[in-house]
């Protein structure tokens, strides 16, 4: 097993881990501040995704395709939140697990009414084709690094937010007391539907993202829906920071364990058997992971308690 | 009042009942997959099946989703069974879910055709007289691949599969008549999407070939980003990765990959030209191997009830046995454990216009059958 490879292995960890970031922040931070437990969080990264693969279809270009994304998936977060969303912050958490999910089945048939069955093609720029050497040996892929700058940007970009601008102090505020905030005379509703237009566009955007490298199909946000909430399980619920560690934690537990694993398990199985048992724990990892977590610090990395 | 409409309901059952009674017609229920990931397939069958019987009278489909889930499966086939009495079940896509479904199904005295899914277990000890499947035995199409690599030259390939039966029923199946060694041997995860870590190690095992099998939206992720990774080895795969539903979303990166179907739109044959041309006439898109697949199911069961009566199990039975039926494959029969012998054909991705799709090569396997045969007690 070379460096090289250990390394490229590495890279592809913590593309997915930037890529799950971009879910979960959004997730985090509607939880963090409304109180809310959103699973169709998962179809605005669908919405994206076919609002870039229209897009890319009518003007073939990609990068109007990711505005469409933030836009579409925007555009949708707040006439979401407007119409449904805001009857359930006051009800208890199973209601909005309930509603959510209804709203899931609701958003995937409307999508499949609207667009069929079948996946849409969505591909990435030309300019981003292809592999870059990094250092020696490296080769990796143009396109999967933009998504770690992307994811990066995106970071830097939310901690600014939040800790230098007005907005960021009332986010802040609003997840420390909700009832305080609305006292001292902030429209609520209004930074309510921000926050959620904000979590819904990130969501958008790593579903056109991702979408150009896999398939863009009715259904595609609930598998990375089921991540993103182990990531701010093991982040600690409401913590944007919580959200990267986490993210970047699962993403290369994820992607390390899965390859190598098998390869351990040859040292002392024959390789048939190896490939399968290794695949299946490999597929548990970070479940495994975060029930480790979760035995040492109960409210996640940087939860509050 | 209400008793006269009661007693008028009544009537009306048994009127229906006793139409059926006479046993020209034939209920078919089929059960397949409409929504969500994977509906792309269900839709296909559905069509082509719905195609095949069009306008026939004697013949009366209830068709319901089943949302790619065993549970529902199961229920819907004994609500079919049970309340709405149908004679033939059909549709299932996914081997697990015709796992949950077919056996029960079968020992309850019903027929069932199956328009894809071709589980090893089904085909060997587990066959049954009133299973018939109309499509392929599962490892069939990866025979054919194995089969291909073999006559391309390739030495050293690396495989890799989803960890469900069915992807080990594939891998199985290109090992069964891949002649050279592996590079390397991977099962990920079912539903998996992004590959970026399989394709490290594919660059990194020093193969000459790549043999995958990831079915629906597994493969499209696969194949877009294999061509992205500027590794260029050779792919052989299975159709269902290259079928006509998903080669508009791989888009170019599939260009010039060979696969092997047991169908192909560009198969010589009157049954084949008539069903491409109605199929684009009726839905407006070009058929893929599900739909021809679907379609032969339904010519199959019309073969059938011209020969005999439903109700009349033994000699309905031998009717299907006889696949007396035009396929839209050409020659067309079945083996001992009911499952087809058919020519399995290579085909390579081109564009005809801006369309992507695919066109004959060579014939891989011919007359081929399956392994499963011998274990099959029928």
């Amino acid at each position: 097993m070379s460096s090289i490879l250990f390394f490229e292995q590495l890279l592809n960890g913590i593309q997915f881990g930037t890529m799950l970031f971009l879910m979960s922040a959004g997730l985090t931070l509607i939880f963090g501040v409304m109180g809310l437990i959103n699973l169709a969080h998962g179809s605005f990264y669908m919405i994206g995704a076919f609002s870039a693969a229209l897009i890319a279809s009518l003007t073939g270009s990609f990068w109007l395709a990711l505005l469409a994304s933030l836009s579409g998936a925007a555009i949708a977060g707040v006439l979401i939140e407007i119409f449904i969303i805001r009857r359930l912050y006051r009800r208890d958490h199973l209601d909005q697990v309930l509603a959510t999910f209804a709203l899931i089945l609701l958003l995937s048939e409307g999508v499949r009414w609207c667009f069929g069955a079948f996946p849409l093609y969505l591909d990435i720029p030309e300019n981003l084709n292809g592999t870059l050497p990094i250092l020696d040996d490296i080769i990796y892929s143009k396109y999967r690094l933009f998504i770690i700058f992307m994811g990066l940007l995106i970071a830097a970009g939310l901690y600014i937010l939040i800790t230098k601008t007005r907005l960021g102090v009332r986010i802040r505020a609003g997840q420390n007391d909700r009832q305080m905030i609305s006292a001292l005379g902030i429209d609520i509703s209004k930074l309510y539907t921000i926050v959620f237009a904000l979590g819904a566009s990130l969501a958008g955007l790593a579903g056109a993202m991702i979408g150009a490298i896999q398939s863009v199909e009715v259904g595609m946000g609930e598998p990375i829906l089921i991540l993103a909430f182990v990531v701010i399980v093991i982040g600690g619920i409401g913590s944007i920071k919580g959200a990267l560690i986490g993210s970047i934690l699962v993403g290369v537990t994820d992607t390390i364990g899965r390859i190598f694993l098998p390869e351990f398990l040859k040292v002392f199985m024959e390789p048939a058997s190896a490939t399968s048992v290794g695949s299946s724990i490999g597929s548990m990892l970070i479940y495994i992971l975060m029930a480790l977590i979760l035995i040492i610090k109960p409210s996640g990395l940087f939860g509050k308690t | 009042m209400k008793k006269f409409t009661t007693t008028l309901a009544a009537l009306m059952i048994l009127g229906s009942t006793s139409s059926f009674a006479d046993g020209h017609k034939v209920k078919v229920g089929m059960i397949t997959t409409l929504s969500g990931g994977g509906s792309g397939l269900g839709i296909d069958v559905r069509d082509g099946f719905m195609l095949a019987v069009k306008g026939n009278k004697n013949i009366s489909v209830i068709t319901k989703d089943d949302q790619r889930k065993p549970d529902i499966a199961v229920q819907l086939a004994d609500k079919m069974i049970q309340s709405d009495k149908v004679d033939v079940l059909t549709g299932i896509i996914w081997s697990n879910l015709a796992m949950a479904v077919v056996p029960a199904t079968v020992n309850q005295g019903k027929f069932y055709l199956s328009p894809n899914a071709g589980p090893s277990k089904l085909a060997g000890k587990g066959c049954h007289k009133n299973y018939f499947n109309v499509a392929w035995q599962n490892d069939n199409l990866h025979e054919a691949a194995g089969g291909y690599a073999n006559s391309a030259g390739f030495k050293n390939s690396f495989i890799l599969a989803p960890n469900y039966p069915a992807g080990k029923d594939a891998l199985t199946g290109y090992k069964r008549y891949f002649k050279g060694s592996l590079a390397g041997e991977i099962y990920t995860k079912l539903g998996q999407k992004d590959y970026a870590a399989e394709i490290a190690q594919i660059r990194a095992s020093g193969a000459d070939s790549v043999f995958f099998f990831l079915p629906g939206g597994m493969g499209i992720g696969f194949m877009k980003q294999f061509s992205q990774s500027a590794i260029k080895l050779p792919v052989v795969g299975p159709a269902f990765s290259f079928d006509q539903g998903i080669l508009k979303a791989v888009g170019d990166a599939a260009l010039g990959v060979k696969n092997t179907s047991q169908w192909s739109k560009d198969i010589v044959n009157d049954a084949n030209k008539k069903f491409v041309k109605d199929f684009q006439s009726e839905y407006g898109r070009l058929p893929s191997l599900y739909a021809s697949q679907g379609y032969d199911t339904g010519k199959l069961l019309i073969s059938a009830m011209s020969k005999a009566k439903v109700k009349d199990k033994d000699k309905f039975r031998d009717a299907l046995r006889k696949a007396d039926f035009a396929s839209t494959r050409g020659k067309f029969s079945f083996d001992k454990n009911h499952h087809p012998i058919q020519d399995i054909y290579v085909r390579e991705v081109i564009k005809e216009g801006k369309i992507l799709t695919n066109k004959i090569v060579s014939v891989g396997l011919k007359d081929h059958s399956n392994a499963y045969v011998s274990e099959c007690k029928m």
